[in-house]
């Protein structure tokens, strides 16, 4: 095996694998250093089986109200081992997928550690031994981030009773209570999934509502369809501190002015996510930091030449796709070719928790506090054809329209399949295309993206079917 | 239907043109894009073309008068149509061949808030058909189109940074803020804030002399070797002939390639560091001066830069260059040598942060390893603009340069 290559990219995750592509199609030679599996988090642990385990939930959900649609069956019953080995199963074949791309591409990967040395050099420790490769070009620092304990209030990670995303994956039962402790992406997406499997969930936020990064519209229709299935949450509300009890965890917190406790037998915690930057050789590199993430310029480069950082580890948002994109734009910036600078404002967000939310752009809030002349455009999915068909009426469509040149300032959408319906609003922002040209765009009938069409029209004031 | 001529904003500074000649004579048949008038802008004489097919019906403005931007100057329609009205209504505007004692409004499109564009192209009346690239369409965004009508630009003379040189919304934004410059360039670049010890240095300087702080630097060029190429190229025949201007143009681009610092423009509040070099070249016409622009002059050969300093020159003395051939230049020469000028200092040409002067070439004795021979020299002086460029680094520039021409195969390294 070659031990120098024109570029090297520590951490194999979906900022990594993806920078490692580009710069082989770019004609570059990439070898990307990777102590675990392929994939990263997002694949393994993250994004990818946590979908298969929602659409578990989503079906329970579906049988139970199966009688309504004319279907009888008999008793549902979930068994969540069997859901998360199918969760394994989709993961595991995300991994090979991406493996077969190294392959493909002619990336070398090298199973190990890496630590980033001086002189654009990376050295890998794996069990056989340490190896050590040079950069002729760049070495990438991709190696992610990992779920974040609150040990100040006794929240310290212990893999049973106080876990992280990755155990509550990894798990064989779904508990009979369970607490998640932040109402984020992962914690929303955690109690729609363990609710359905029969646990009962509680969800605490600090912040004042679930979801706090979305628009708080969308935040209260995901909060009311929660109450309905069952799910506590309690947003606003400052956990004192957590003590074993009886084999489980008793969190002693404060929500609605009224001190309260609370006994689970597991208590999740998704309140954030640490960059993982310790062990890299950042320091004796010179690498700089920025609250705690690798310090990078517009050109995605760190402090030191030669060293650029892509991903989690680079900050935030902590998104897949954000980091893939960040890979594709470093290899270009290496490769020396055009490339457009990311418009961070563009990145979607999206949460597959049911009803699904996803969002691109500046929620209402911000246009407020960025003093933006701005008019809003809704459209629910109760008054849609297809959504009704479907039984699907929860949410709705929400376009925020600059008042001066259309420009979509935000846009929302929560309610089922939220997440793929955002993307027309996504091509239509990411390319400047106003309100007016999404409107213009004739949406074929019926289906739930003609609610997108209205509510660009309720943004100019010319709703049709409200 | 009949369609108004009016005269258009041909270059970007243009507030009012003076129509040379008529093409066409009333009666005459005309085709959208054909040329129907000469109009003398304040920079250039251009070509005014045809919006519509038809026939130009009346003519409104005599040869020789001068009207503000957007002003009436002819109708086309069909052979028989009426268009008494028409002519009638914008009589007195054209009639007036003074000059407007306020300035013309300028050629706007107003948004129109519910109607969104049927094409991909505005309605830029404003643009002028002769700097039009490729095929003639600007790309831009809605976004871009709707922010350039509500500012007045014709994004047509914005340089996209998009996909594919798609104008986007911060080319808009840009173009609005810095409105000093010309044109805007068509490279890429990047944009350094200007730190406090810069900004001290700049305003410390400016007070001291003009609003442009100038120093300069000269250096004593040996051309013997430059000389010698160029004989020996121009001995293989006449289409390898290049001037003593050309070579320098390219020294010039190449060191510029080489020290990014001195390739840049000063933006008042931010410098500008361009991606690609563009050199003016500074050519006496008639009633004054012009710097036409040989562009990404440092990837061009030495035949090309030859070629087209003598097409821009020609053109330049004819006054018949487009505005997107006199402005975006990072850097410019200027040659007095064929007056026999021994040195001089030019002006720089803002925002531009330097200037190179470049004098006759003479023969001279010189003093080399103990013995006195006779060597073709040239003195070359730099401006610099002390805001942008610091002693040192224009010195270091001027040194590559030298080394260039001394050694001219120093060009191919």
């Amino acid at each position: 095996m070659a031990s120098t290559f024109d570029v090297i990219i520590v951490g194999g995750g979906p900022g990594g694998y993806v920078c490692a592509i580009r710069c082989a199609q770019l004609g570059l030679t990439a070898a990307v250093v990777e102590k675990d599996k392929l994939g990263g988090v997002c694949v393994n642990v993250g994004c990818i089986p946590t979908k298969a385990l929602l659409h578990s939930a989503a079906v329970a959900n579906t049988l139970r109200h199966a009688a309504d649609l004319g279907i009888t069956t008999g008793e549902i019953k979930t068994d969540y081992g069997v859901a998360m080995k199918r969760s394994r199963r989709v993961a595991e074949a995300n991994s090979k997928g991406a493996e077969f791309l190294m392959k493909k591409n002619k990336i070398e990967v090298f199973k190990g550690t890496g630590t980033v040395k001086p002189g654009r050099k990376v050295s890998v420790q794996a069990a056989e031994g340490t190896k050590e490769l040079t950069a002729s070009k760049a070495v990438v620092i991709a190696t992610g981030s990992r779920p974040k304990d609150i040990p100040a209030i006794g929240l310290t990670f212990d893999g049973k009773t106080v876990i992280s995303s990755t155990e509550a994956l990894l798990r064989e039962s779904a508990p009979k209570t369970l607490a998640i402790v932040g109402a984020g992406a992962v914690g929303t997406e955690f109690a729609d999934v363990f609710n359905a499997f029969g646990t009962d969930v509680t969800l605490i936020e600090a912040l004042p509502r679930v979801l706090p990064v979305e628009d708080a519209e969308c935040s209260d229709v995901v909060a009311k369809s929660f109450k309905k299935r069952g799910i506590r949450v309690h947003a606003g509300a400052k956990i004192e501190k957590a003590q074993p009890k009886g084999g489980g965890v008793s969190l002693t917190f404060e929500s609605g002015g009224q001190k309260q406790t609370l006994d689970v037998e597991v208590v999740l915690v998704a309140a954030g996510r640490a960059p993982n930057v310790e062990g890299l050789g950042l320091e004796a590199v010179g690498i700089a930091l920025e609250k705690g993430f690798v310090k990078i310029d517009a050109k995605l480069q760190t402090s030191v030449p030669g060293y650029y950082a892509i991903g989690d580890v680079a900050g935030a948002p902590l998104l897949a796709h954000k980091g893939s994109r960040e890979g594709i734009v470093c290899a270009e910036v290496i490769a020396g070719r055009p490339t457009q600078p990311i418009e961070y404002s563009n990145v979607p967000g999206a949460t597959y928790c049911h009803p699904e939310v996803a969002s691109v752009g500046y929620t209402e809030e911000t246009c407020k506090e960025l003093k933006l002349e701005y008019a809003v455009g809704r459209f629910p999915f109760s008054a849609n054809g297809r959504a009704r068909g479907t039984g699907e009426t929860d949410g709705l469509v929400k376009i925020i329209r600059g008042k001066k040149y259309g420009e979509i300032l935000g846009a929302h959408v929560v309610g089922a399949h939220a997440t793929e319906l955002i993307h027309e609003l996504v091509v239509a922002r990411a390319n400047e295309y106003t309100v007016e040209e999404v409107e213009l765009a004739i949406h074929a009938h019926p289906t739930m993206s003609e609610a997108v069409g209205e509510a660009a029209l309720d943004a100019m004031g010319r709703v049709l079917h409200l | 239907m009949a369609t108004k001529v009016v005269m258009e904003a041909l270059s970007p500074t243009m507030e009012e043109g003076r129509l040379v000649a008529w093409k066409k004579k009333e009666g005459e048949a005309v085709k959208a894009g054909e040329v129907i008038a000469e109009v003398e802008t304040d920079k250039a004489v251009m070509d005014l073309v045809a919006r519509a097919d038809g026939v130009l019906r009346k003519i409104l403005l005599p040869e020789g008068s001068t009207v503000p931007v957007t002003a009436l100057v002819a109708i086309i329609g069909s052979a028989d149509e009426d268009i008494g009205n028409i002519g009638g209504t914008a009589g007195p505007a054209t009639a007036s061949a003074a000059p407007p004692a306020a300035p013309a409004p300028p050629p706007s499109v107003p948004a129109v808030p519910s109607v969104p564009p049927a094409s991909p192209v505005p309605p830029a009346p404003a643009r002028p058909a002769a700097s039009m690239p490729g095929d003639g369409r600007t790309r831009s965004s809605p976004l871009a189109r709707r922010l350039a009508a509500e500012k007045g630009l014709d994004i047509a003379q914005v340089a996209g940074t998009g996909p594919g040189g798609r104008v986007i919304k911060r080319d808009i934004e840009t173009a609005g803020t810095a409105a000093q410059p010309p044109s805007r360039p068509t490279a890429a670049f990047q944009d350094v804030p200007l730190t406090q010890i810069r900004k001290t240095i700049a305003k410390r300087l400016a007070q001291s002399i003009g609003p442009i702080p100038h120093f300069f630097l000269t250096s004593e060029i040996d051309m013997e070797r430059a000389a010698e190429a160029r004989t020996a190229l121009k001995a293989r025949g006449d289409a390898y002939a290049v001037s003593f201007n050309d070579i320098v143009i390219k020294a010039v681009a190449l060191a510029l390639r080489q020290h990014a610092a001195v390739n840049a423009w000063w933006m008042d509040d931010h410098i500008r560091y361009h991606g690609d070099v563009h050199v003016g070249m500074a050519v006496a016409v008639e009633d004054g001066l012009i710097t036409p622009v040989i562009r990404f002059a440092d990837r061009k050969g030495l035949l090309d830069i030859a070629r087209e300093a003598k097409e821009l020159a020609e053109r330049a003395r004819a006054r018949r260059l487009k505005p997107d051939e006199y402005t975006g230049a990072t850097f410019s020469v200027s040659n007095l040598g064929m007056f026999d000028i021994d040195e001089f200092t030019a002006v720089i040409n803002p925002p531009e942060a330097g200037i190179l002067a470049v004098g006759r070439i003479a023969e001279k004795p010189v003093a080399a390893g103990g013995q006195v021979t006779v060597r073709r020299m040239m003195r070359v002086t730099m401006s610099c603009d002390h805001r942008v460029i610091d002693g040192a680094t224009g010195a270091k520039f001027l040194q590559t340069v030298k080394l260039m021409l001394e050694n001219p195969l120093a060009m191919l390294l």
